[in-house]
């Protein structure tokens, strides 16, 4: 028996520790956001290909605003710093600071969402912003806007479900310090999210 | 083997991410060369999608073959916007110039 139990060891330990110190869902996640990031990669250099090869772009800082969507960056990086709070908090098994961290994160992708519904709402029927046409200039300033703030915004409804679930888990008590690897994995999720719309903000609003 | 970062390390994360998008607003502002600004808010940007990676997601902590992977991407979207390159040279011609012939006519 101690043999089997042994081998079993043995067998186990070779499958641990892929390339990250705790887990395989780890690297799974890491394996996901890096080809999410490449549809990211791949929508933004459309993106700048497109801009490039136009006449008559418009300039976003005149038609998109700027400080709306300066306070939604600021929220994002505010709820990211509440989610790696809400983790260390598990890992302490503080589990009222976890369910008030990981609320605030939630809340901050709530807000997050709010805030861009009311901005495709006045750009779309207050500034006359289509989809395949606009007063400003260029379409395509219109249709690459939608997508790739769209395809952002889907994420962050994406990662707000996710987040809820492992809310619910946590306070059904399914994690603690020993055992904290999804909420850490769900975290990974939440910043790639909020590193995109860095590079969205950068790329789709200030440049 | 948990590993407990100090919550003060991220605080101070937070306020280099803050100054750096309030930098990247001053940046973007006023009217200047288009080149000299995109240089500068794109390098400010992956300053702050290093910071992201490299303490809230821990990459800094994790095996150096993980941070590899992670950079990957970059890589090949720099790549891609080579590959791009010789297309939009094409286009931008084709768009340009026929823009500078008819000043004025509605698009």
């Amino acid at each position: 028996m101690s043999e089997a139990a042994a081998m079993h060891a043995g067998h186990a330990e070779s499958y641990e520790s892929p390339l990250t110190p705790e887990s395989w869902g780890k690297l799974g996640m890491w394996v996901f956001l890096v080809g999410d990031a490449m549809s990211f990669g791949t929508l933004l250099a459309g993106y700048g290909g497109i801009r490039y090869g136009s006449a008559d772009w418009p300039k976003p800082y005149d038609v998109l605003g700027i400080w709306l969507t300066a306070a939604m960056t600021l929220l994002l990086i505010v709820s990211s710093v509440w989610m790696v709070k809400g983790l260390a908090a598990i890992q302490r098994n503080d589990f009222a600071a976890f369910r008030k961290f990981i609320g605030l994160t939630i809340l901050g992708g709530v807000v997050f969402l709010g805030c861009q519904a009311y901005e495709w709402n006045k750009l779309i029927f207050h500034e006359g912003l289509g989809f395949t046409g606009n007063p400003y200039g260029a379409s395509l300033f219109g249709t690459t806007f939608f997508i790739i703030t769209g395809f952002h915004g889907m994420h962050v409804t994406g990662g707000v479900i996710y987040l809820l679930c492992i809310l619910l888990r946590g306070m059904s008590g399914a994690y603690s310090a020993t055992n904290y690897s999804p909420v850490e994995i769900a975290g990974l999720y939440w910043h790639f999210v909020d590193l995109v719309w860095i590079m969205v903000f950068t790329f789709v609003y200030l440049i | 083997m948990a590993e407990h970062h100090s919550e003060s390390l991220y605080m101070t994360i937070f306020y280099y991410l803050l100054a750096l998008t309030i930098l990247e607003i001053v940046v973007a502002l006023p009217t200047y060369a288009p080149w000299l600004k995109a240089a500068l808010l794109i390098a400010m940007a992956l300053g702050k999608a290093a910071l992201v990676a490299m303490f809230f997601m821990h990459l800094r902590f994790e095996r150096l073959t993980l941070g590899v992977i992670a950079f990957t991407p970059l890589v090949i979207c720099v790549f891609l916007v080579f590959m791009l390159a010789p297309d939009l040279g094409a286009v931008a011609h084709k768009t340009t110039v026929p823009a500078k012939q008819t000043t004025g006519a509605k698009h």
